[in-house]
């Protein structure tokens, strides 16, 4: 983008941040990994009683190449570990990740040899959803932290 | 004896392998035969082919690892669990591993369905199936090391947990 080099900080800049990150924080497009039982809450939450689509996150994709959220729904294990990294690899930025749930967050009950403690150790994790698993509420909540975060991104670069 | 099958299929089995039986017990009318680990093969057609008997379905294969259990001198077993559609009835056939000598017969050439769960066996004990097409893992991945369903071995792994060295892209 040439627009920020030349204007720098003014309210244009601002402005171009508060209006892109309004329509990305409003139009998520979640790729589900659902590994285990957070999944099945994570269905609920997208179905019409919780309803995701009240927060502009119901366009599930299954491709990495069409979503920008990437939620890790249930426990990892070696094995798939190099997959849920090749997926995440394969998303376009800007992109975030929901780790949902115990297990995605840190293992949960699962200490052992297969299952890894937290993905965190091999991608990013933007919001940590608790529970085992999260009810949709907690899901939703987890969604609108996000969205917080989204908030406060700055859009364009600062430096060049 | 209000399991008559069962029994019948024993009284066939002493009959025709009297030097292979080594302990028969039986639990609620569940009749289990530990057998001399050589004669598994034969043994098992015998119970396969046998017109009256025609145990023709190997319901699972288990293995079970006795470490520190006592009055067990063998380390592994593995466990055969029969079938007869035309009886209905079961027959568990038991046969012992030591530590020094892990391999065992494949029962694939009479039952197909032996593939995979000798597999597992395989992935998670380390017995070897002596006949098996194909045996490697099932579960774990390929270049794993070590057989984690042994009671030697640590429930928390061996750091194989957190060994990110995944390929880049």
């Amino acid at each position: 983008m040439g627009l920020e080099s030349r204007l720098g900080d003014n309210i244009l800049t601002t402005v171009a941040d508060k209006f892109i990150n309004w329509g990305r924080k409003n139009s998520l497009w979640p790729l589900t990994f659902g590994t285990a039982c957070c999944g099945i809450e994570l269905m609920s939450s997208i179905a019409s009683r919780y309803d995701i689509s009240r927060f502009g996150a119901e366009v599930i994709r299954f491709s990495p190449r069409q979503a920008d959220l990437l939620v890790v729904a249930g426990r990892i294990v070696i094995k798939m570990g190099p997959v849920l990294k090749k997926i995440y690899d394969q998303m376009l930025e800007p992109k975030w990740v929901m780790a949902l749930g115990a297990c995605a967050t840190s293992g949960g009950v699962f200490d052992t040899y297969g299952v890894i403690q937290g993905i965190d150790q091999f991608i990013p994790v933007d919001v940590y959803v608790p529970g085992c698993p999260p009810r949709p509420e907690d899901i939703l909540n987890g969604l609108l932290k996000l969205q917080k975060k989204i908030e406060r991104d700055t859009v364009l670069p600062q430096e060049r | 004896m209000d399991y008559p099958e069962g029994n019948q299929a024993l009284a066939k089995l002493r009959a025709t392998f009297p030097d292979s039986i080594i302990e028969v017990k039986e639990f609620r009318r569940d009749i289990t035969v530990t057998i001399k680990k050589e004669a598994l093969l034969s043994i098992m057609q015998f119970l396969r082919d046998d017109e009256e008997l025609r145990f023709n379905y190997l319901a699972s294969i288990s293995g079970v690892d006795y470490l520190k259990i006592e009055g067990v001198e063998n380390r592994f077993a593995v466990v055969y669990h029969l079938y007869s559609f035309k009886n209905n009835c079961r027959l568990a056939i038991k046969t012992f591993v030591t530590e020094g000598s892990l391999d065992i017969d494949s029962v694939y050439p009479l039952w197909k369905t032996a593939d995979w769960q000798e597999r597992e066996i395989y992935d998670l004990f380390g017995i070897i199936f002596k006949g098996h097409p194909a045996l490697k893992r099932v579960f774990l991945p390929e270049d794993y090391e070590g057989h984690p369903l042994r009671k030697d071995y640590s429930l928390e792994g061996r750091g194989e947990r957190s060994r990110f060295d995944y390929e880049e892209g």
